[in-house]
Formats: structure tokens, sequence, C-alpha cells
């Protein structure tokens, strides 16, 4: 053993050189070239930052559309999902009370059209989407609080839904802290 | 047609078209023949010669092993050290504490031993300094140490009887020269322009739209999660891995981290045909390797598309599939693909919450790791199925009267020993794990811990138990993800889970070098009609029910106690 634990120490040293140092800052380099500078893409509203592209908002203001529930609040200091088991009685009793809430605010809207992503929480706790289904559900909701036509809300979200990859792969989604930003600037 | 389904099929084959020709480039690799990144030479002597290394001596099967556990050893107590000291170190933005002794333990092992498995979150519980010179260094060298071993075994399987079986730092080294550094810059650039950050600003503080003030947590985390997937390592820069909208920003960036981690275990297979020229047990090998996972992938995708039959009483619309704990830009079709991926090779890092998924899927995650043969992690999945295929030869010889042999080379009482001492030390480390937790958490529910033992557990009932089972299931297959609401954080999981790491990888390491070893210094055998074809499809078939059957016997007792009550209280 003692043979090989000399040029081992060396080896590591070098190693933690590369890997650990010459590595992340080339990386780092790189990135500055990306958008966001590979500091995370931030979004503005005359010229202040609102928040992260990626990361989504809590919004309790009922006159915005509103994320998915989140196990952290969104704050993204931290994050994570509820880790609830699909059988968990306390589990299935608050999305239970998710809906019920929904539909208290949400009048005229049907128990089956709400989809379940908007009343079950999301694995990091800041998923910044919803689907499209999830985003009309609340068009008549917001249209009679912020004054607006329903029809143009409609437009709005149509606008805003992002297509899966190459028209090909994956889902069809909406980021809310987006469609919330242009949802602030349609005139009443 | 379906756009989700659509993406998980062509991930898939992505994964399999780029790994052929990457097998074949790996296998010139490690045989020494000219290949694109030769331009390393120079630069690779250069750091022998600093260490005082002679990459040309030829070293035995336990040279090997000596210089392998040598080296570990030493990054053991560097990572224990840093890990404990973290919070007086430089490269601390945000001000984390050192980690408690314990934690330090686990945490040190988890990432030298390729598992990852985390009781700390990354946002809190490290400082960037100890993510880039702890946890990324360990997520190289672990997986490049798992394909040196695969590749002493390797060697150790060509036709001359031979006690050279090259040089273990030669290998290793080349590991990370030639296939983890180079790809790992190309996965984290195509991270970094998808918005994962790269920068070494500390966290964010913002007023969001509303107006509340948030903190945004960041870092140099796009070159780490490159080398997590690469190396099958998995730990997630992030608490919530690979759910994070940062570390996994879009459909796109899945894509790649889903073929990226998958992309070593299954080219090393080719590696094996073109290394060996055997091509024809390559694909017996990958074929069997496939069916398993298509064993455990269709059960899963069925259950998650089809939702939580307890939401769907409530008569909301599930036509996404099952969503809690999942993020709405995979989608349930790509998170159930990612969590059968990561289980059945020992990555580990997650998109979706595997404790929210459908009792069906949990079983089929649990199978993954306790099988823990198909693909596999960096080399050492190819170990793993290494031990059945040489049980498999044994059992197949007495059923058809003829010798066992594997390659030219006669299996006998002691290398079938050691194969099922290795086969049978996985479940012994699962259930004895879990009987003895489950113990405390009943026995000692209220004892005057840091955690009571009676709120380790995060969900009653059979789910509960079956957060228990997971846990040691992913440490012994070095896996690394997890039931992540159980309460792991405290000193009997930090200490019980960190012995069944070490052993759960060590070894199932030295047990196929030995093997290898053993068999190489034996004399060839030319193959005959008399001999055991070991590249047939019959083979293959053989091969897969000693795994399964293995499993079943091993585990079936377990998973009925947890999610397969789970599933029948659920569904009836």
């Amino acid at each position: 053993m003692k043979t090989y634990i000399i040029p081992s120490l060396k080896l590591t040293g070098l190693l933690i050189l590369i890997c650990s140092a010459l590595y992340p800052l080339l990386i780092a380099g790189i990135a500055k070239a990306a958008p966001g500078g590979g500091k995370g893409e931030t979004l503005e509203v005359n010229g202040k930052v609102v928040g992260y592209a990626a990361i989504g908002q809590n919004f309790t203001d009922e006159a915005y559309f509103i994320g998915r529930p989140s196990a952290v609040d969104y704050n993204a200091a931290g994050s994570c999902g509820s880790n609830k088991g699909a059988s968990n009685p306390d589990y299935l009793a608050s999305v239970q009370a998710r809906i019920d809430t929904f539909l208290v605010h949400n009048p005229g809207v049907d128990r089956s059209q709400i989809p379940a992503e908007l009343v079950t929480a999301s694995g990091s706790g800041l998923d910044p989407d919803i689907t499209p289904a999830a985003a009309k559900i609340q068009i008549k909701r917001i249209a009679k609080l912020r004054h607006l036509e329903e029809a143009d809300l409609l437009k709005l979200v149509e606008k805003q839904t992002e297509k899966p990859l190459l028209g090909l792969f994956g889902v069809e989604k909406i980021n809310v802290l987006k469609l919330n930003i242009e949802l602030n600037k349609l005139k009443q | 047609m379906n756009t989700e389904l659509i993406g998980v099929i062509a991930t898939f084959l992505i994964t399999v078209a780029l790994a052929i020709p990457f097998g074949k480039y790996m296998a010139k690799v490690f045989k020494g023949e000219k290949s694109l990144l030769d331009f390393m030479a120079p630069f690779e002597r250069l750091i022998f010669r600093i260490c005082g290394i002679d990459p040309t001596k030829q070293m035995n099967w336990k040279q090997h092993l000596l210089a392998l556990l040598s080296i570990n050893m030493l990054w053991f107590v560097y990572a224990f050290i840093m890990l404990l000291t973290q919070g007086a170190l430089f490269l601390n933005p945000d001000g984390n504490p050192s980690m408690s002794p314990d934690l330090s333990f686990n945490t040190a092992i988890s990432f030298l031993v390729n598992c990852n498995l985390q009781h700390y979150s990354g946002e809190s519980g490290l400082t960037y300094l100890t993510q880039l010179a702890v946890i990324t260094f360990l997520q190289f060298v672990s997986a490049a140490t798992g394909i040196a071993a695969l590749i002493v075994v390797f060697n150790a399987m060509r036709e001359k009887t031979t006690e050279g079986l090259g040089n273990f730092f030669d290998i290793f080294l080349k590991s990370l020269t030639r296939v983890l550094l180079p790809l790992s810059i190309v996965v984290a650039t195509i991270l970094a322009f998808n918005g994962t950050p790269a920068s070494f600003d500390g966290k964010d503080t913002l007023v969001n739209l509303q107006g509340d003030t948030v903190q945004v947590s960041r870092g140099p985390a796009a070159g780490m999660i490159a080398i997590k997937h690469l190396g099958t390592n998995g730990g997630g820069w992030f608490g919530a891995n690979s759910s994070h909208p940062l570390e996994n920003p879009n459909y796109l960036t899945n894509m790649v981290e889903m073929i990226v981690q998958v992309l070593i275990p299954i080219a090393l297979i080719f590696t094996l045909g073109f290394y060996l020229n055997r091509k024809k047990l390559a694909y017996v090998i990958f074929g069997v390797m496939t069916f398993g996972m298509l064993t455990f992938l269709i059960p899963t995708l069925i259950a998650e598309v089809n939702g939580n039959p307890a939401i769907t009483q409530m008569g909301v619309n599930q036509s996404m599939g099952s969503m809690e704990g999942k993020e709405v830009r995979f989608g349930s079709w790509a998170s159930a693909y990612w969590s059968i991926v990561t289980t059945i090779i020992s990555t580990g890092s997650v998109n979706s919450m595997h404790d929210s998924s459908m009792p069906v899927s949990g079983s089929m995650q649990l199978l993954g790791m306790m099988t823990n043969a198909f693909y596999g992690g960096c080399g050492v999945g190819i170990l793993n199925y290494y031990i059945f295929i040489i049980i498999a030869v044994f059992i197949s010889g007495l059923m058809v009267g003829r010798t066992p042999e594997f390659l030219g080379r006669k299996i006998e009482a002691r290398e079938m020993k050691i194969a099922s001492f290795i086969a049978l030390l996985h479940p012994l480390l699962i259930l004895a794990g879990t009987a003895l937790s489950s113990y405390v958490n009943v026995n000692h529910a209220n004892a005057d811990w840091a955690v009571k033992p009676g709120n380790w557990l995060n969900n009653p009932g059979y789910h509960g138990f079956s957060e228990m089972l997971y846990e040691y299931t992913s440490s012994a297959a070095n896996n690394g993800s997890g039931f992540e609401g159980l309460g792991d954080n405290n000193l009997f999981w930090n200490i019980t889970t960190g012995f069944v790491l070490i052993l759960g990888r060590f070894l199932p390491i030295i047990g196929p070098i030995a093997i290898a070893g053993l068999l190489a210094r034996k004399k060839y055998i030319p193959e005959s009609a008399g001999t055991l074809r070991t590249d047939t499809g019959t083979f293959g078939i053989m091969t897969y029910a000693v795994i399964m059957i293995i499993a079943a016997l091993a585990f079936f007792p377990a998973l009925v106690l947890g999610p397969f009550a789970e599933y029948f209280s659920l569904y009836f």
C-alpha cells in the first residue's frame, strides 16, 4: 500500500486543480457568452429585475394567473417537493381542499375542468410553468377582476403558449411569470 | 400522436445511436490505438512525471486493487476534513455552516462511492468550495475508478494467460482526460446556454412581480451537473436535483441529461465487444439489459400516465398524468422514463420526486436498484452483470452437464464462492438495514435522539415502510436517489447508510476483479463443440432469469409489505 500513497497524493492534488478549479473556471468563462452570462436569466419590467425566467413565483394576488402549489412557497433559497405518498390521507385531504378553494374563487368553473397539476405540488417547489388548460380556466376570474375582455386574455394565453421542443418532443406549457408580465401590459 | 411519448422514444434512440460509436472510441483509447484525443498524451505524460508514476508498469489484480483502494482512502480522508471545516474556508458567499461529523462522514463516503445519497440540501448544506473541490472532484474520480475497474476485468478476459492487467493509474487517468472531462465540457456548455448558472455569484435577493422579497440560490452549477450525469453520480447542486428549474431548465436539457447519464454505461457494453472482439456477446448483453429496462419501464409509464386513482375520484382532470412531485415542463412520460433510467443505472439524480410516484412505479424503481445490473453505473454496472454471468454459466453448466466455462476459462469453486457472496451481499445489506430501522422506528419511537425515530417518516402506513426500504436499497446499490420524505440527516441514518455504502461499493468491485484475475491465470481453452456458448439468445435469457429470480426470492416479501400493499390499498 505504501508504494501507492505518495504517487496517489500527488495525483490527487493535480486532479483537484484540474477538475475543481480549471474545469469550473473554463465553464464559467464559456457561460459569459450565454444569455444571462451564466448568472441565470432574469426578466425585467421598466428596467427593474422582477425575477428569474426559470424560477416560478408565488402569486397570491388573484388578479394574476396563479402557478402550482409549492412545498417551499417559491422561496428559491431552497427547493423540494412535498414528498407525499399517493395514498397518504392527509395529502389527499389537502388536494381536496385546494380543489374546493379553487372552485370558490373561480365561480363558473366545473370541477372536471380543473387540471390536476394545478392542485398538486411540483417536484422542485419552483415550477415556473403551467399547462395551457390551467391558464385558460383562470381567464374568467382574471377578466372580471381586471375588467378585461375574456377574448383578449385567451389571445394572450395562446400567444404565451410554448410549443413542444421542435414541435415534436414533450409538452405544451406557459411560463406563469412571463404571462403575468404581459398581463400587466394589457389595457383595460 | 403523443409528443410526450415521442420524446421518450427519441431520447432512447439517440442514446443508443451515440453509445455505439462512443463505445468503439473507448475501446480504442484503452487499447492504446490511435484515437481522436491523442493530443492529450503529452499532458498525461507530464502528470505522470510529476507524480512519479510509470504508466507502462503492468499490475496484477491484487496490485490493481491495492492502488484503487489506497487512492480512494486518501480521497475519503480529504473529503471528510473539507466538509467538516467548510464553514471556515473560502468561496462561501452564502455563509453556509460546516457539516456535523456524522453528516460529513455520510457525505464523504456517499460521493466517494459514486452513490451521491444526499442527507443535506445543496443550497444550504455546502459551500461553493466544497461543491467544487469535494463534490465535483469526487464525481469525476469515482466515475473514473469504476471505469478503470471494468477495464482491468476486460484485460483479464483476453485470450492469453496473464498476470499483467494493465496499469491502474494509466487507465484511470485516461478515463478522465479522454472520456469524462471532454464530454463534461460539452454537456456543461449546453446546460449553460440553456440557463443553468455557471458563475461564482452568490444567492440573489430581489423584489418579485407581486412585490414580495425573495431569494434565488445560484452558483457555478453547470459543470457539476454535467459530470453528475456523465459519471452516473446523481448528486444535485440544488436540493431538488434535476427537477430544479436551474439544474434542468427545459425539455432539451432534460433530454440531454437523460441521454448522457446512460451514455457511458451503454457505450461500455459495446466497448466490451470491440475491446475483446466479441461483438455478439456485447449485443446479447445489450439485449438482456434493454429488455430488463423495459420490464421496469412499461409498468411505470402506465401507472404514471394514468394518474392517481384517489385524485381521479375527486373529479378533476388528470390528462397530464400523476403530477404530484413532477414538473410541467417534463410531463409524466419523461419523468417516468427518467425515474427508471436513474434507478437501473446508479445515477440517482431525479427530475421528479420518487416519494410521490405511484406505488407500481415505486416498486419498479426499487427493483431497478435491487437488480442493479441493467446498464448499471459507470463501469460497475457491467461488473455486477459479470457476477450474474458467472452464476448463470455455473447453473447452465450443471443443467446441461457441461463444464462451466466463460470465455475459454473454467469456473471453479473459488470463483463461484466469490460470485455467490457478492450476489447475496446486496440483499443482505438492504434487508438487514431495513429490518433494523423498522425495529427502531416501532420499538424506540420516542428515543431521546435529535430526531425521534417515530418522526422519521413523512408518510404513514405501507408507504412509510417503503421510505426506509428505499433508503437502504439506494445505499447498497450506490444509487443515491431517495424517497426524500425520510428524515435522514441524523446520527442513525448517516452512520448506518454510510457503512452500507462502503460495503455496497467496494466489495462488488473487489469480487469481480478477483474472479477475473483468478480466471486470467488459468489456461485458455479454445472453444469447441462441447463449449457452452455465452453469446447466444438462450444464454441471455438464462442470465436474465438468474437476475430476476435472485431479486424475486430476496426482495418479494419486502416489496409486498411496502409498495405492493400500498397498491392494493389505493386501487381496490
